[in-house]
């Protein structure tokens, strides 16, 4: 199992049930011992307006990039729909650098399910799935191990702990798209049509799996849930900053020499991450950039990053928590490559259904590509910072957004690696023209 | 067509997992399901999951063209994915890959003559702190170098 030796300045709430080295999974026997589904059987007894207070006063935010208050999320949704409402777990985990589901699907999935149950709860459904990129297939198998063993001990079913209220809850396969990571494109993929994005509104709290009102969240959101319960929300949110409640997981990669998945309070410093939990650059090299919150977030240079990292403070330095995926770049990185390297990904990751996204990451990744192989001029790197800002903001879903704003920052900040490259260039020649360009 | 007991007993849960009416909802997961028993999506396949489902071939056809990981072409015994996204990139995962494919004698997407191996360079498979990661169908492999790379496929040849 893929756990990381502890850091002692890690705050350990979603990973407090966790050993080193874990072995194997925490089974049910063991997750009851330990609290388990004590939160659940609170809120059975809480109204679901009680159980929303509770998550909004902990002022827990979305971990899966957006970072949108949780409690609120929740309280769009419609109680007094006729139609059913639907629980949806976002375990399509797929942003570049980040690594944290699986830690949580593979090991506690216990967890996850008691969430769920308290979402459901609040909300008003009976029904919830889960759904994990297709990769995970092992991650899957421990889920339906966990499932199982919650259905046969009573916490799911047509009974949950002979309360009378029925919930269920199910696993269910993504095949190989980062786009299904979006909200609303995961929902086409749950009903299984190809995962394109909707237009909203209607958001999902309206109009989501199956036209009725659901809610969708990341593992780690609904993971954090049970403690909240539990504990309070007000324990919870004094364990972050203000507006930036509780503990999350970060996702330590790249040029480091402890990288990991650990968990930190929000608002620790940026930099102490980086050089105390994750040991500092490797090879006694020194930082050039650090990548926040996943591929799609801004880069940001070393003087920029003497900040706390919460939701907040990140957006104010013109970047994103995201995922909490901190890739962290040494002094030799090539910058030009790696934003080349990036935007290949959004390319083809793009779903095609939008025109600026589908062109425009195509075109990105062609120019980028040229850049890198020194073949490019002045005026590309102009032009990929045009391009990226006719994305911004005209897509259905925020693709186009995650691929332009990388690209953006990475000509602003490091502009001179991108002219370097052409400096050191061949002249580039295109081909000579034999035939007219267009036959009248 | 009928698939192994195991598989129709899992179909037969897994249909109920979605309200009543639109069991549609099965059919990306049946697919890839069917996939790994079957080998790839054949057009056998296709018919049958999509009279199982009430769904047009064509609606079956769609999803296939989208999702990385349906296939009709069969891949190798030992499909190899190696990630060289950002992480991966950046602790040697571009150099693997070459190694991989001088080793193997394939390129990208390719297979090798004898059907043992198939060889694809991959996008994020969310191993980025144990970076450089690759699958094999779907065992994960973490901090690869070419070294253990070598080992580990000289180990897949002997199990043929």
């Amino acid at each position: 199992m893929l756990l990381n030796k502890p850091h002692p300045l890690e705050v350990k709430v979603l990973t407090r049930r966790y050993e080193y080295p874990q072995k194997e999974a925490i089974g049910v026997d063991e997750y009851v011992a330990k609290e388990g589904y004590e939160a659940l059987k609170k809120a059975l007894d809480m109204t679901p307006e009680a159980i929303i207070d509770e998550v909004k006063k902990s002022s827990l935010r979305g971990r899966g990039g957006a970072g949108f208050p949780t409690g609120l999320k929740w309280s769009f949704v419609d109680r007094k729909s006729p139609k059913p409402k639907y629980i949806v777990v976002n375990a399509d985990e797929g942003e570049p650098g980040t690594c944290k589901d699986r830690i949580i699907l593979e090991h506690e999935g216990h967890r996850l399910i008691e969430g769920c149950l308290i979402a459901g709860r609040a909300i008003g459904s009976n029904r919830g799935w889960i759904y994990i990129r297709g990769e995970y297939r092992t991650q899957i198998e421990a889920m339906d191990r966990a499932i199982a063993e919650a259905y046969a001990r009573g916490y799911l079913g047509d009974n949950v702990m002979g309360s009378g209220w029925a919930f269920h809850l199910s696993t269910h396969t993504g095949a190989g798209s980062y786009e299904c990571g979006e909200e609303s494109a995961l929902l086409e993929s749950l009903e299984g049509k190809r995962g394109n994005p909707r237009l909203k509104p209607p958001f999902p709290a309206t109009s989501g799996a199956f036209q009725c009102p659901t809610i969708v969240n990341n593992v780690e959101t609904y993971s954090a849930v049970p403690d909240i319960i539990l504990k309070g929300g007000d324990w919870y949110a004094a364990l972050g900053t203000p507006k930036n409640g509780g503990t999350r997981l970060v996702c330590l990669s790249g040029h480091l020499v402890t990288p990991g998945v650990y968990e930190v309070p929000l608002g620790i410093p940026l930099m102490t991450i980086i050089n105390e939990i994750g040991g500092g650059v490797w090879k006694g090299r020194k930082l050039k950039a650090v990548i926040p919150g996943g591929s799609s977030s801004p880069v940001l240079r070393p003087e920029e990053c003497d900040i706390p990292a919460d939701y907040d403070s990140l957006a104010k330095a013109g970047s994103m928590l995201g995922s909490g995926a901190t890739m962290v770049l040494d002094e030799t990185t090539d910058m030009v490559k790696l934003m080349a390297r990036i935007m290949k990904f959004y390319a083809h990751e793009s779903c095609g259904w939008c025109i600026p996204c589908r062109e425009g990451t195509a075109w990105l990744a062609k120019i980028l590509a040229r850049l890198d192989e020194g073949a490019g001029t002045k005026k590309d790197i102009d032009m990929v910072d045009e391009l990226a800002q006719g994305m911004m903001g005209r897509t259905f879903c925020a693709l186009g957004d995650a691929a332009a704003m990388p690209a953006m920052s990475f000509v602003k900040k490091f502009r001179g690696e991108f002219e370097a490259k052409i400096a050191n260039a061949k002249v580039y020649m295109p081909a000579p023209q034999t035939q007219p360009l267009v036959v009248l | 067509m009928t698939f192994s007991p195991e598989l129709e007993a899992k179909f037969a849960k897994m249909v109920q997992q979605y309200p009543q009416g639109r069991q549609k909802g099965a059919l990306i997961p049946m697919l890839l399901f069917a996939q790994d028993e079957v080998g790839a999506v054949t057009p056998d396949v296709i018919a049958e999951v999509a009279r199982r489902l009430s769904v047009k071939p064509v609606e079956v056809e769609e999803v296939i063209g989208y999702y990385t990981m349906l296939t009709k072409e069969p891949r190798g015994k030992h499909h190899i994915q190696i990630c060289t996204n950002v992480s991966c990139m950046l602790t040697g995962g571009e150099e693997l890959f070459a190694h991989a494919c001088k080793k193997l004698g394939i390129g990208n997407k390719q297979k090798t003559a004898d059907g043992q191996f198939s060889l694809e360079e991959t996008e994020c498979l969310g191993a980025c702190s144990w970076a450089p990661a690759m699958l094999v169908n779907y065992d994960f492999h973490f901090a690869i170098t070419p070294e253990k790379l070598d080992q580990l496929i000289d180990s897949l040849k002997k199990t043929q």
